[in-house]
């Protein structure tokens, strides 16, 4: 019943890739936008932007129509008093966070997160973290990282976010390796890698953990798996602590999936009989239903502008298993060690660009004329109008995507506009 | 600083974009960190421009200042001008490039650029988007608009029309609107702007007759200017209502010489709408309204002249016109509430419990929390409120467009009448939203959502949908079975006096309960009884 992936034979791999880098304009999110789907995981979490109205605004623009229930995340806004001198900024902030700790009592975590602004002033937040975490010991743990655009590229948000949580961690004394998945999943994600890790009799620990209050440990025995590209300073601050790194593709489409579970098998020494038996069931069953999107997107040629450091590992898939032709894939930044298997993996001569000039890429992007350009929602509605058809590249990090059983809504992701647009034209 | 969940205005320079946006050829060189750009989805997402923006953004990073970010933002002007061949250009700076202080004015001037160059000092700390777009737009008529040529005597009067923007409420309707009002009346419109006007276009500005102001917020400053510099006048009514655009249309006449049309044109249906005997039971609906000055100023006498309902609340988040909002709010009697708090808002509807709120997207969700039905008069708005079909607020249809959209809400007069007779219907009870919206979903039952001690705002408490009654048991909610505790100095409702008052219809009833609760207070009362509550009734109905 399995249907075979026609893998492609040029597999010789981008591994010594030199990707085309720009400076210029980079239409892309700061990381501030990282809240948005943080504040959802860790439930008990509340994420204060220390900032300027441009960053309240952000995010409730960013937030949609969601900012209205109750939101657990909010800016202090620094007024002209706050600039002035900084002397009083951290009484300042004592009131807020105050203020903000009486509206909200079931908070336990709070970030206090940087801006731009506060950057650029040199607000000291670590040490403003420092002062309320003892003022608010031990009923709430206040810690620090930055968002700013400066600093940060949208989902390197959540990098810093985990890098600044891992420091808290408990120490893992035992002797007994154990596996920690690390990266922002959805839940019913989570719960399925879980179940397929369990098959294997593999205990794992998920990071970010849904609440605070229930942080996993980490040590020299800890082995971590990441679930997303975009997590490099989480992953040194994990290292830090001894832990070990499993290097592997990122669980997108069924190879993915398929390589990111072999990894943490192989580390923990399952044998291929039980791998087999836990993976084979998904496994055909992903096949499958791709198969019925590769006949909307077989040899469909797509542009990725950079976004989110998912685009390499998305480019692999849509190429290997969807069949579609790699026009160009951007990047907004390229971890060569954690992207190494994701790498090997794309077809060689592929076009990869790190960094942005975006009016310099638009020109290369109406050059091309590609089937399906993945980007900002800044560029989408401008492109459609030109009669190119898009896919807006932030549903890709608010959607579940990752493993056996969403490998064909991945797809389906992409052969949407598609679609649509046959059926509009009609 | 100031703990903000939700910011009713932007920060100046997006009041900036959204003069540049409107515009056809201008383009607006922003210095500003990475991320900014979230901004161009404002246009191209709530907006749905099928363009981008024109904004060049530097997109400075942390490593860019260490370096020389002044360079970085003389290339990005020199490239933009290149590369977009505008007729004018505007340069600022985001909060963040207003920090490092790299002045994009002077910079700009030192690259001796082939077009006028506009600086715009808005300061982000300070102000807000509106006031960016009204600066703006101000700055760019004082560097563009030329002296008058030679006055041709003309056939017809011409005007101005000043302020539609990009990102505006309606401000592509309203203008179509106020366009065919002004040319039935015989006014030629000579310029609109910002709203798709080119440099050419501003630069004759001050050849029209007069000005026509219809969103002071962005245009009144420029207006002021117009007339200090050469002698235009400009119209001070804004035509939102029926009854402020014959104001308006007798204002326009005054300043032309034209003679007034004796009577409404045919499509100006809103008059007798609320006239009509379906109306009568809008008489007197507490309504709370907030929003930008121009949109609240105008709602509240709608609502009180034009619809007949009771304003119990009134107020605004543009502290630039808050004289104004002020002085209708006295002419009704009340106070008017100036503040951008968003949650100052939320208390003082949870304190007057009005049965309807005209106020912006985020008035919406707080009636929705509260189970308040809301029309949305005013941005911020999100998409739904840039809607494909013609949808103006001002003029006759803009009338008409405004008698539907806010007596929409409301339950409708037979059912309201019928759910005050009958409380056990298990279909159409107090807790289900009004048939005629469609939806089974149960709308939040006021009593239900009222906190058990009315001292604690019902902001600090974390959000959760209040429970819906079971359709089939509607007497049998257990806000009726259990006796009230309220705080110490509060009187305590009998199981009676809770039951009578779930018997009183559910859009008065969060009202009745605290005039119940005053009452009882001033009197002294510890528990109420059904006495109570029909004393308090009476007492109050004087």
């Amino acid at each position: 019943m399995s249907s075979v992936i026609p893998i492609r034979t040029e597999t010789t791999g981008c591994t010594d890739v030199t990707p085309l880098v720009e400076r210029g304009q980079r239409e892309v999110f700061c990381g501030l936008t990282g809240i948005i789907w943080l504040h959802r995981k860790i439930q008990d979490a509340f994420f204060l932007v220390v900032g300027s109205r441009t960053c309240a605004h952000l995010i409730q623009s960013a937030a949609g129509v969601m900012i209205f229930a109750e939101p657990r995340f909010g800016t202090a806004i620094i007024d002209e008093r706050d600039l002035a001198g900084l002397a009083d900024v951290h009484e300042e902030l004592d009131r807020v966070v105050n203020q903000l700790l009486a509206r909200r009592p079931d908070i336990r975590l709070l970030f206090l997160i940087g801006s731009c602004p506060s950057e650029v002033i040199k607000l000291d937040l670590s040490r403003a973290a420092e002062r309320q975490n003892q003022i608010h010991h031990p009923k709430v743990r206040v810690l620090n990282y930055s968002g700013s655009g400066i600093e940060t590229t949208f989902t390197q948000g959540e990098d810093a976010c985990l890098a600044a949580m891992v420091p808290g961690l408990r120490n893992d004394t035992s002797t007994a390796p154990a596996l920690m998945v690390v990266g922002t999943l959805a839940d019913v994600v989570e719960d399925q890698l879980r179940s397929l890790l369990e098959r294997m009799r593999l205990q794992v620990n998920f990071f970010p953990p849904r609440n605070s209050q229930a942080m996993p440990t980490v040590g020299p025995n800890t082995r971590f798996l990441l679930a997303q590209p975009f997590l490099a300073d989480t992953a040194r601050a994990l290292q830090s602590h001894g832990a070990q790194h499993l290097p592997a593709p990122f669980p997108l489409g069924v190879e993915g999936t398929t390589a990111w579970l072999q990894a943490a098998a192989s580390a923990f020494g399952v044998a291929p009989e039980m791998f087999e038996n836990a993976t084979a069931a998904p496994r055909q069953r992903a096949e499958k239903a791709l198969a019925v999107q590769r006949q909307v997107l077989q040899g469909q040629r797509i542009f990725f502008f950079p976004d989110s450091q998912l685009e390499i590992p998305l480019a692999r898939f849509v190429h290997r298993e969807l069949g579609m032709d790699l026009v160009e894939v951007g990047t907004p930044y390229l971890h060569r060690q954690h992207m190494a298997p994701e790498l090997a993996w794309l077809p060689q001569g592929t076009r990869i660009s790190e960094g942005q000039d975006v009016d310099r890429q638009l020109e290369r992007c109406l050059a091309d004329a590609p089937d399906l350009v993945v980007c900002g929602l800044g560029l989408a509605n401008p492109l459609e109008a030109q009669g190119i058809t898009t896919k807006w590249a932030i549903e890709l990090v608010f959607t579940p995507i990752q493993g056996y059983e969403q490998a064909a809504d991945l797809a389906g992701l992409f052969s949407r506009p598609l679609k649509r647009r046959t059926k509009l034209a009609a | 600083m100031q703990l903000t969940l939700w910011t009713y205005e932007g920060p100046p320079h997006v009041g900036a974009m959204r003069v540049a946006t409107a515009m056809r050829d201008v383009h607006y060189v922003l210095h500003a960190p990475q991320g900014d750009t979230y901004a161009d989805l404002l246009f191209t997402m709530i907006e749905r421009l099928p363009r981008r923006p024109p904004v060049t953004y530097t997109t400075f990073q942390a490593r860019d200042l260490g370096g020389d970010t002044a360079e970085l933002f003389k290339d990005a002007a020199r490239k933009a001008v290149a590369r977009f061949k505008p007729a004018a250009m505007l340069v600022g700076s985001s909060c963040t490039a207003e920090l490092i202080q790299d002045d994009p004015g002077g910079l700009a001037q030192a690259l001796q650029l082939p077009i006028p160059v506009v600086a715009l000092e808005l300061p982000s700390y300070q102000r807000k988007e509106n006031w960016g777009a009204s600066e703006t737009f101000y700055q760019l008529c004082r560097h563009l608009v030329h002296k008058p040529t030679e006055r041709q005597p003309k056939a017809r009067p011409s005007c101005n029309i000043l302020g539609p923007s990009a990102l505006g409420f309606r401000h592509r309707d309203d203008v179509k609107e106020i366009t065919q009002l002004l040319n039935q009346l015989g006014v030629d419109v000579s310029v609109v702007a910002p709203l798709n006007a080119s440099v050419a276009d501003i630069q004759q500005l001050a050849n029209a007759d007069f000005n026509v102001v219809l969103y002071p917020e962005i245009g009144l400053s420029a207006a002021q200017w117009l007339q200090r510099q050469f002698d235009q006048p400009f119209t001070k009514t804004v035509p939102l209502g029926s009854r402020a655009t014959r104001d308006f249309i007798a204002e326009v006449c005054a300043l032309t010489g034209l003679t007034q049309p004796a009577q409404d044109p045919e499509n100006a249906h809103a008059t007798w709408y609320a006239k009509s005997v379906d109306s009568t039971y809008l008489t007197g609906k507490r309504v709370y309204i907030f929003g930008d000055a121009t949109h609240a100023v105008a709602a509240a006498r709608i609502a009180s002249q034009e619809m007949g309902f009771e304003v119990v609340g009134l107020g605004t988040y543009s502290r630039e016109f808050a004289r104004e909002v002020r002085d209708c709010a006295k002419a009704l009697g009340i106070e008017a509430l100036i503040t951008d708090d968003y949650l100052e808002v939320e208390d003082q509807i949870q304190a007057l419990q009005p049965e309807l709120i005209l106020g912006t997207q985020m008035e919406r969700h707080i009636a929705k929390r509260q189970g308040i039905p809301c029309a949305v008069i005013s941005a911020p708005v999100h998409v739904q409120d840039f809607p494909a079909r013609y949808a103006p607020q001002m003029g006759f249809e803009g009338a008409n467009v405004l008698f539907d959209t806010w007596v929409h809400p409301l339950m409708m007069g037979l059912e309201e009448h019928l759910i005050g007779m009958f409380r056990e219907d298990f279909e159409f009870h107090a807790g289900a939203a009004p048939s005629h919206l469609g939806s089974t979903r149960p709308a939040a039952d006021i009593s239900a959502a009222q906190p058990a001690s009315p001292q604690t705002p019902a902001a600090l408490t974390p959000s959760e949908p209040s429970t819906p009654k079971p359709p089939s048991s509607p007497t049998s909610s257990p806000a009726s079975a259990l006796p009230t505790q309220a705080a110490s100095n509060q009187a305590t409702w009998s199981i009676e006096a809770e039951k009578e008052l779930g018997k009183i219809p559910f859009f008065v009833r969060g009202k009745a309960r605290r005039n119940t609760e005053r009452f009882a207070q001033d009197l002294g009362v510890a528990t109420i009884t059904v006495e109570t509550l029909y004393d308090a009734k009476a007492h109050f109905s004087r």
